[in-house]
């Protein structure tokens, strides 16, 4: 299937949107070289305000994280680990001078980059919290706020087990409503396929149905695997009270290193226990009120 | 910078080892963001975002504890008949309360509630939709009821109060104050303790960790301090210098179980931050220095420390989330539990 001439969904006319199926992101880090054209083609389309022009000093990364104003974000892992079988350092080069004689031994060092984006999880934490009905479920599963219903109360970025979603600060373009991914919404309903997929030279970034993402990436994980790259593994938390991801990744190494959380939780799963230690509260401060009144007056 | 400084003469250490070796080992040390991340996660970048909110949020859980609160003592007092209309000159209790229930719960936290919001002008769509999932939605909707009940009873027992009407009329009023301030009660206790729902049910690993110990220290925060301004508004009564005592009490126990409740790395904002004295020093003033101003009679100072210690805390539980919620290591933590 992979690098086998595959008939590529990134160029293709769809109608997911009309026929109401559930498509994805499939980002594979092993095959991104960090061009940054997703980002500079979500920011084009959506017309998203520049993340600030500063150094990070964080590898080539200057874009920071995912926010109000960021939607795609390509970050630059700097590792001291072999990527797959790959020898670093002067193997095979006259160097007279090295004493080191194992090639091995040679600083491994790799450079992943992965571009981030909005999960679009299978239970949102951010649509569970929204008190506004801003944050909606689309035909094709992806999570989408909209921005003329949300009235900026913060609670999604608190809610967001991936910290995706924030809220505009001032002075910005529509600043004080909360901001994420769209999935590029507004072209899927058009058939187009969003942005950051379309320019993505690599096909670092797969759009498609959600069902053939998930072949496809665990048959790249088998096939990375094969060819040593033996931390190669998806980031799907399908085992949590997220439910799985529609933007899902494939990952070298620990989640961790990405920013990651390993085991993400969709905040409701604490409302029963909160929600019961306030019935508690409410009924002992009346019964202790009553109390008060009947017995100390 | 004189010659004599230490990092001058590591200088010249390295420059004399040059000098006489051709070469200087060592790696150094590490620079921020240097070749290779030393910082955990993501270059230490945050994993879940921090609270946005601002100061009107910390103040707006004060005044629906205190409004909420007060409408339970208003009902009590009812019940209990502290509202006695035969004297023109005595402010019963419930009026009082009723009074403070309305003008903080009705006027200053909606108010504090609006200036929150990004947009301010759209805070109406927060009654678009009802989501029993989402614990923001259901305050917005207690805070709605409670307005809704406060002002109609505090207008009923008023006038029932002054005796405006005459028979019929006035039996009316004193059954429709009765229902309104039951009602105000009821969605008063929700108001107080809802707040601890919305914090402790989120992705801040401080927060949601201690999200059974949040409703019942904002509730029993609000009763001390509803307690607490009648007092200082003049009710020097028994049944309220109780609720002090009981509030107190309740907070001094939760200010020992949050000091033996410990998660390391996961809520270390709240043992190991700054912004986790804000908590513990707004816990010993709602808590042990309270019972020891009652015990002595020193019931105004007792009323003061608690009530600066509920608001100091509740300041302190959104700084520590912004501190949690920025802290990586918190996040990954956390998963353990």
């Amino acid at each position: 299937m992979i690098g086998e001439g595959i008939q590529s969904t990134n160029q293709r006319k769809h109608s997911y949107v009309q026929d109401h199926v559930e498509v994805g992101f499939f980002t594979d880090p092993s095959v991104c070289i960090g061009c940054k054209a997703c980002e500079v083609a979500c920011k084009e389309w959506n017309q998203v305000p520049d993340d600030g022009f500063t150094w990070s000093g964080n590898s080539y990364d200057n874009t920071g994280h995912l926010g109000a104003s960021t939607w795609r974000h390509v970050m630059f892992l700097e590792q001291d680990r072999a990527k797959g079988n790959q020898i670093t350092g002067l193997m095979g080069l006259p160097n007279p001078q090295s004493t080191i004689q194992d090639p091995q031994s040679e600083d491994p060092f790799r450079w992943v980059f992965l571009s981030d984006v909005c999960k679009h999880c299978e239970e949102a934490g951010c649509l569970e919290a929204c008190p506004t009905g801003s944050i909606v479920r689309t035909e094709v599963g992806s999570v989408l706020v909209q921005n003329d219903v949300c009235n900026g109360c913060g609670y999604c970025v608190v809610s967001c087990p991936f910290g995706v979603i924030d809220r505009r600060p001032e002075p910005l373009a529509d600043a004080g409503g909360a901001f994420k991914c769209t999935f590029c919404y507004d072209r899927q309903k058009s058939g187009l396929v969003p942005a950051c997929a379309k320019v993505c030279p690599t096909e670092s970034i797969v759009f498609g149905r959600l069902d053939d993402l998930r072949a496809r990436g665990a048959e790249r994980v088998q096939q990375l695997q094969q060819s040593g790259y033996n931390d190669a593994r998806l980031y799907d938390p399908t085992e949590t009270s997220v439910r799985g991801i529609h933007a899902f990744f494939l990952i070298l190494g620990e989640p961790e290193a990405y920013g990651l959380p390993p085991k993400p939780q969709v905040p409701t799963i604490y409302l029963k226990s909160a929600w019961t230690s306030a019935f508690a509260t409410a009924i002992a401060s009346i019964i202790a009120t009553l109390v008060a009144f009947a017995f100390f007056s | 910078m004189t010659t004599n400084s230490p990092s001058e003469k590591r200088l010249e250490e390295l420059h004399e080892q040059a000098w006489k070796d051709g070469v200087v080992p060592g790696k150094g040390v590490d620079v921020a963001g240097g070749p290779i991340p030393r910082k955990p996660g993501y270059y230490g970048q945050a994993v879940v975002k921090p609270p946005v909110w601002t100061w009107q949020v910390p103040l707006y859980f004060f005044m629906g504890g205190i409004a909420g609160m007060s409408a339970v003592i208003a009902l009590a007092a009812v019940v209990f008949h502290h509202v006695d209309p035969s004297l023109a000159t005595n402010v019963g209790v419930a009026r009082t309360a009723m009074w403070v229930a309305a003008i903080a719960g009705a006027i200053l936290s909606p108010i504090l509630l609006i200036m929150d919001l990004g947009r301010p002008h759209l805070f109406l769509n927060m009654l678009r939709v009802f989501k029993h999932r989402s614990a923001m939605s259901m305050g917005a909707w207690i805070l709605s009821a409670f307005g809704a009940c406060v002002v109609p009873g505090l207008i009923a027992l008023e006038l029932h109060a002054g005796q405006i009407f005459p028979g019929a009329i006035d039996q009316l009023l004193r059954v429709a104050a009765g229902i309104f301030i039951f009602g105000s009660a009821i969605f008063g206790t929700l108001l107080a303790t809802y707040t601890g729902v919305l914090i402790g049910a989120t992705a801040i690993p401080a927060w949601f960790l201690h999200r059974t110990l949040l409703p019942i220290h904002f509730g029993t925060a609000g009763l001390g301090s509803a307690a607490a301004v009648l007092e200082l508004l003049g009710h020097r009564i028994a049944a309220l210098n109780f609720l002090g005592f009981y509030a107190a009490g309740v907070e001094s126990a939760l200010l020992i179980w949050l000091s033996v409740d410990k998660h390391g790395a996961a809520d270390r904002a709240i043992h190991e931050h700054g912004s986790g004295w804000l908590i513990r020093i707004g816990e010993i003033l709602n808590g042990p220095l309270a019972i020891v101003l009652r015990l002595f009679g020193q019931v105004p100072l007792a009323a003061l420390s608690f009530l600066i210690g509920a608001l100091v805390s509740r300041v302190g539980w959104i700084a520590v989330g912004k501190v949690s919620g920025s802290d990586p290591e918190s996040v990954f933590a956390a998963e353990r539990y």
